[in-house]
């Protein structure tokens, strides 16, 4: 059985290369072979392919799954019964969305994953938070979603919780006020998803000419700039803007996927990405699926030690990155640092379909 | 009807002196007229003239196709038909967005069987497009080809209910490429009650080897290029690629004649420098993992490429032709006679390329058997040559009125 307390006690990213190789790896031979004996189609995939537990002799044979396999199928690794919440993505309308069953133990293991990894952003202390957001995220289960598991996620570091859009996604200015009139001279959390940051936060107190003074707070997100792409906001831009409008200058972004909730790889002061002990990343080459040296652009594939109750714990994402290095970065956090670079692009189709 | 004042949006590429919304007033053609074969054989000549046409292959093959021996060729089969069809009227294109040069010959199509054409092109820019609608406007414009001047125009609009619904009103044809999703938009917009609908839907393709009769071919660099032709050169997604091989022969001869042939392909597709988009390689990757969830028996091969995905499947089910996908993925599956084969026909399926076969005795199996599909039975590497039967229909036919005298 793998010992989620111990893995978890390992300190995020105090671990190099050689070092951290040998304590992922063991998790992930012990994470496949629980798979490959527990779910029936991860077992057929594997078989498919030719691949089994026992041929995993380094990181980069560790078999992925493309992550919009969960779109279509429902995988699991534990019984029905032990199932206590399914995450959905979330997906435009219209289009599926996966589907990740969480049973308590991966649940809970997520949770405190996240924790040992946000407190080098945030710090231990709760902090008064800003959802910048609406609460409709949570009471419309629709939308209950990556947004929703994300404010969750976070919610438990801050304390004081406001939203910072109302349920019409208007800027609730009275409430901000009043907010930091209260924690006047605190530091303060910020949590939101970069676009809805950028479309309904930053462009909203631009418009209303509204300017709070947030030069104490920590701002955390995520989500990806895809929406933002066709803005050409970079995240330079992002983080200059914000500082215009309000002051802050803490900005921290971090890249994950519902499919590995937990795991996230936050940035540090570099603005790098940072993989923690608990999970890693390898950029794929296109053509072959080849490992790409550092510093050349691929195909992310991620893995993560906590998907216990599903068979995601090592999948190729539709996101293309480059690994910018290993243990040396400025910062001092030790394992791979890396840059995303957006989605991988809609093909053009030659043929004769779609006219 | 369509006026320019009244369809600002509608942009017109190739247009006569009158209004298309005069079209149904006009004379049809019988089949073959020499005011149209004429008028595409000097459109064949200027773009085989013409040196920007010449650096694309697909305008270069429709200029060949419109060269006046070829279209003598052509009518040859229609000869005892000459005197008693005529065009139906107005015919109404709409155009696939991905094949550029496909607008071509359904117009060409179009004015061979004697009608008034209107062809509608998606928004989607190509560069032989542009060469080719300069061509027709200029060549049009000719006076000797005065007569039949206003019988032709190509149009480009963004998608409009309200635009289809105006062509659709005054057409005897429409002639709907695109696959199912144009056909179900097109067809929200109503017909004359004596009009109907001429579909190209979405299709699914494959092919035959007889290993030992491949085995024997000498020049297997040969068929691989055909094959690419058939496949990689539209990335798959054409409806005439093959998507499915099935190998016929003994186990043994199968699996040389398969290293063999992919050998070959490997060599053509680096000569040719072909590699797939990142995001073309996770769909292939998507597919096969679904194919892998949903079908039985099945095998995925090791490649040392993702340009070549390969699966192989140790029985066929019908529901194959949902895990299609472009760019390079291919199933395969060897047995020593068609009837696996000819079991899981459906009307989805389209072309039959083979290597080693009797094209008529492919076509007695496809009729013996009862199968509701296979309209296309071509040698390898032709998957994509155009035709006046097509889809099952012959063109020419399906776009003229036959006058019966008794």
């Amino acid at each position: 059985m793998l010992d989620y307390d111990q893995i978890l006690a390992v300190t995020p990213y105090s671990l190099v290369k050689e070092k951290k190789a040998g304590f992922l790896l063991g998790i992930m031979q012990h994470l496949t072979a629980h798979h490959y004996a527990k779910c029936p189609e991860y077992r057929k995939l594997l078989d498919a392919f030719g691949k089994s537990p026992e041929k995993i002799k380094s990181m980069v044979d560790v078999p992925f799954l493309p992550v919009r396999l969960f779109k279509a199928h429902a995988l699991r690794s534990v019984e029905k019964d032990e199932i206590i919440r399914t995450m959905t993505s979330s997906g435009t309308s219209g289009t599926a969305v996966s589907k990740i069953f969480l049973d308590r133990k991966t649940s809970a293991n997520q949770t405190k994953a996240l924790a040992r990894i946000a407190v080098y952003s945030i710090g231990k202390a709760r902090l008064p938070l800003i959802i910048l957001d609406t609460s409709a995220v949570l009471k419309d289960r629709k939308m209950f979603s990556a947004r929703g598991a994300g404010i969750l996620g976070f919610s438990m570091f801050g304390r004081d919780k406001i939203y910072a859009l109302d349920e019409d996604m208007n800027l609730d200015i009275k409430g901000i006020e009043k907010f930091l009139e209260t924690h006047a001279n605190e530091n303060i959390l910020l949590f939101g998803f970069t676009f809805m940051i950028w479309q309904h936060f930053y462009e909203l107190l631009k418009k209303h000419k509204f300017h709070p003074d947030l030069s104490q707070g920590v701002m955390i997100h995520g989500g990806g700039w895809k929406k933002l792409a066709d803005k050409a906001v970079s995240a330079e831009k992002f983080n200059q803007a914000l500082n215009r409008v309000c002051g802050i200058a803490r900005v921290y972004e971090y890249y994950g996927m519902v499919e590995q909730t937990g795991t996230i790889y936050m940035a540090c002061d570099t603005g790098h990405l940072h993989a923690s002990v608990y999970s890693d990343i390898i950029i794929r080459r296109h053509d072959d699926f080849s490992p790409a040296e550092y510093g050349e652009k691929g195909i992310i594939q991620t893995l993560s030690a906590l998907p216990f109750s599903y068979p995601g714990h090592s999948l190729l994402t539709e996101d293309e990155g480059v690994v910018l290095g290993e243990d040396d970065c400025p910062c001092g956090r030790k394992g791979k640092y890396f840059k995303v670079l957006g989605r991988i692009k809609k093909a053009e189709i030659r043929g004769c379909s779609d006219a | 009807m369509p006026r320019q004042a009244n369809f600002p949006q509608v942009n017109f590429l190739v247009k006569g002196d009158a209004d298309p919304g005069q079209m149904p007033g006009f004379k049809p053609f019988p089949i073959f007229h020499p005011a149209m074969t004429g008028f595409l054989s000097d459109l064949s000549k200027v773009l085989r003239n013409d040196k920007e046409a010449g650096q694309y292959p697909d305008v270069v093959t429709f200029a060949f196709f419109c060269r006046s021996a070829n279209l003598a060729a052509l009518e040859k089969p229609y000869a005892s038909l000459k005197k008693s069809c005529v065009g139906r009227g107005v015919t109404f294109h709409i155009a696939p967005s991905n094949v550029p040069v496909n607008f071509a010959y359904s117009l060409a199509v179009g004015l061979l069987s004697g009608n008034a054409c209107i062809v509608r092109l998606s928004e989607k820019q190509f560069p032989q497009v542009d060469i080719i609608c300069k061509a027709i406007q200029g060549v049009l414009h000719r006076k000797v080809h005065a007569g039949i001047r206003d019988y032709l125009a190509i149009v480009r609009y963004a998608h409009s209910d309200e635009i289809n619904a105006c062509f659709s009103r005054i057409c005897d044809t429409r002639i709907i490429w695109g696959g199912d999703n144009t056909i179900a938009r097109i067809r929200r917009a109503p017909l004359p009650p004596r009009a109907f609908d001429v579909t190209f839907a979405d299709r699914y393709s494959m092919g035959v080897i007889d290993a030992e009769a491949y085995l024997a071919l000498d020049d297997k660099y040969g068929v691989a290029v055909g094959f690419f032709n058939d496949t990689y050169l539209f990335d798959q997604n054409a409806c005439t690629s093959p998507r499915l091989l099935v190998w016929i022969g003994c186990e043994e001869t199968v699996e040389k004649a398969k290293a063999v042939f992919w050998g070959a392909v490997d060599r053509v597709l680096a000569d040719k420098g072909y590699s797939n988009e990142p995001i073309t390689v996770v769909d292939k990757l998507s597919a096969v993992c679904s194919a892998v969830l949903c079908l039985a028996d099945i095998k995925v091969e090791n490649s040392r490429k993702n340009t070549v995905m390969r699966v192989k499947l140790n029985r066929l089910d019908s529901a194959l032709s949902d895990h299609a996908c472009g760019g390079g993925l291919f199933y395969e599956y060897a047995d020593t006679s068609l009837d696996a084969l000819m079991k899981i026909i459906s009307r989805k399926y389209q072309t039959l390329t083979y290597i080693g076969f009797d094209p008529g005795a492919l076509r007695d199996a496809v009729i013996e058997n009862g199968v509701t599909g296979i309209d296309r039975i071509v040698p390898f590497g032709r998957a994509s040559d155009f035709s006046l039967i097509w889809d099952g229909y012959d063109l020419i036919r399906q776009l003229s009125r036959m006058v019966d005298a008794q």
